[in-house]
């Protein structure tokens, strides 16, 4: 901050002096993408916090914190655009309570032994590879056809595959579907099971499970998304709360509200950008961010020995 | 950002008469106090560390041995305990993965030092090792996990206070102890900017010509105070309540969003 904007604000929990301005930023800028891509951010902010020297317990769980924040407004709107089938999202969020209580109970056990920063980072990396590899392959693609004047046909309607001969089927109005059960709990629980370990919404894997498993209309995959998200996160940061006392609300704060404001202006610009475009960037930008946790983890540490307080007593960390 | 107050001053009660717990060895009448003016110090989240200076006096001197500058004494500083893990990491497929821990128990979790020398030109080692005194010579005490070999507790207790001084949680600063008359003494300790809050334990020892007369000691209050220190405690004290909130904040800051911005 060139301007001597040099405001310190102390985090709480965090226990660290930050800058507020590169925070409110950090959640601006990630707020801009989430907006226009329509994506949640948590997978950008809470590595981001870490490359910040926010602790990882802390990054994790105030990155669910905030998510809610996005997420609710954007649950909110489809609700009332009625593009969110609210028994599939309440299936969702069963199993993703579920998957975040384990989700929980893990990550108490890889603090204790000492082994959650490795986990989380490559829980991270492995994600934000794949995502990243995979979104830039098939904007690639996309923009290959366009350029050869072909249509994309993304979704072949009324194709069923094993999922579908699955029991327990109950019938979804909303979005047209008649599915079995075990599918939706099982992918609410994986979702939730990421959202407490990495402090994600996890709407970049629901989003093209929904699609690609469940066959759930496009128009209905992000507004229930976001429902589901809205829950679990939700569930995710009272359990650090009261599991980890990890959730930092002065951190959250600032994330959140560089965050909404950032999102308003994304959502204008993606509007104008062509699609495909736009999907190879995102790409880009996740693959960059994947490789810089990885190569962290191949450095060697300025120091082989750390330590911490033993958690059975710990009283201030 | 509030600048912290550049030296704490703690004024001594230069109290007379000695303290029961003292030793007394017959011929030695030097007795050896410190007080506090304030058994508690409240330190704003602002705080970077700063000098705490220590006042102390020395009574019933020698004169002789006085001017010789015979006498010498170390004030410490020593926060509450707390139970430790030590880490190391090991390269597993290239990757740095925290691998072999030694936790120990009761461990003062910060500890400052001051002095008039260099410890080892005030006593022998053995008489430093008898009373725990010096980062060298505390006690660390490991918790048997039964996994450990005494190579590795030898290798694990040897990094603890390098571990501690690199935080800077740990340090020692002899010639910080000064007479500034033949009864009164200054001490100047560090007090870190991640000073651990609680009860901390202020000690004075006494050596005459190398040998340890006796020590006097006092307690000093640690809190922390302001904003951030309240919703610290919040968050610990009333963890469920304090998530609902976060809960709380995130949905109505959502809403706002959408209430400020709204185009729909």
């Amino acid at each position: 901050m060139g301007l001597g904007f040099a405001l310190g604000i102390y985090l709480p929990i965090a226990e660290i002096s930050v800058n507020v301005f590169v925070l409110f930023f950090m959640g601006a800028a990630v707020g801009f993408l989430s907006g226009m891509f329509g994506v949640g951010g948590g997978f950008l902010i809470t590595p981001l916090l870490i490359f910040y020297n926010i602790p990882p317990a802390v990054a994790v769980a105030t990155g669910a914190n905030q998510v809610i924040a996005s997420s609710f407004s954007g649950a909110l709107t489809h609700f009332k655009r009625g593009t969110l089938d609210v028994k599939l999202g309440s299936l969702l969020v069963v199993g993703g309570i579920a998957g975040a209580g384990v989700g929980i109970y893990v990550f108490v056990l890889l603090r204790e032994l000492g082994q959650l920063d490795l986990i989380v980072s490559l829980l991270y990396v492995v994600f934000l590879s794949t995502v990243g590899g995979l979104m830039l392959y098939e904007s690639l693609q996309a923009m290959r056809r366009t350029r050869a004047g072909q249509l994309s046909n993304l979704k072949k309607p009324g194709q069923h595959n094993w999922v579908h001969r699955l029991p327990f089927k109950m019938r979804f109005r909303a979005s047209k579907i008649y599915v079995s059960i075990i599918p939706v709990l099982v992918l609410g629980g994986a979702i939730g099971f990421l959202s407490s370990i990495m402090g994600v919404g996890g709407g970049f894997i629901m989003v093209p499970a929904m699609i690609y498993l469940l066959k759930v209309p496009t128009n209905v995959v992000i507004g229930t998304s976001l429902y589901q998200i809205v829950f679990v996160t939700a569930f995710t940061t009272v359990m650090q709360a009261t599991t980890n006392q990890s959730v930092d609300i002065v951190l959250a704060m600032l994330l959140m509200t560089g965050g909404v404001i950032g999102a308003q202006y994304g959502a204008r610009i993606g509007q104008k950008l062509r699609g495909e475009q736009l999907r190879a960037l995102l790409a880009m930008l996740v693959l960059a961010v994947g490789l810089r946790l990885a190569i962290e983890l191949f450095v060697t540490p300025d120091d082989v020995y750390s330590i911490s307080i033993a958690l059975a007593t710990r009283a201030a960390q | 950002m509030n600048t912290p107050a550049a030296a704490l001053i703690l004024i001594i009660a230069l109290a007379a008469g000695q303290q029961a717990s003292a030793q007394q060895l017959p011929g030695n009448k030097e007795t050896v106090e410190i007080g506090l003016s304030t058994d508690t110090i409240a330190i704003t989240s602002g705080f970077r560390g700063t000098d705490l200076t220590v006042f102390g006096a020395l009574d019933n001197a020698d004169p002789l041995i006085q001017r010789q500058g015979r006498y010498d004494i170390v004030v410490v500083l020593q926060g509450p305990e707390r139970d430790f893990v030590v880490r190391r990491k090991d390269r597993f497929f290239g990757i740095w993965v925290n691998a072999e821990s030694v936790s120990f128990q009761h461990i003062p979790a910060s500890y400052s030092l001051a002095s008039t020398r260099n410890l080892q030109d005030i006593a022998t080692p053995k008489i430093f090792g008898q009373l725990s005194l010096g980062v060298n010579n505390i006690f660390y005490e490991p918790i048997p996990d039964g996994f450990g070999s005494s190579e590795s507790l030898k290798e694990f207790t040897k990094e603890l206070p390098r571990l501690k001084l690199k935080q800077r949680l740990y340090n020692q600063r002899p010639g910080d102890v000064q007479f500034l008359s033949s009864t009164l003494f200054r001490a100047t300790l560090s007090l870190p900017a991640n000073v651990p809050v609680g009860k901390h334990i202020a000690r004075a020892y006494l050596f005459r010509n190398g040998e340890f007369l006796r020590e006097s000691s006092t307690s000093l209050n640690i809190v922390k105070a302001g904003l951030e220190f309240r919703i610290y405690r919040a968050a610990n004290q009333y963890s469920l309540l304090y998530g609902l909130f976060a809960v709380f904040l995130a949905v109505v800051t959502g809403w706002m969003g959408r209430l400020v911005f709204r185009k729909d």
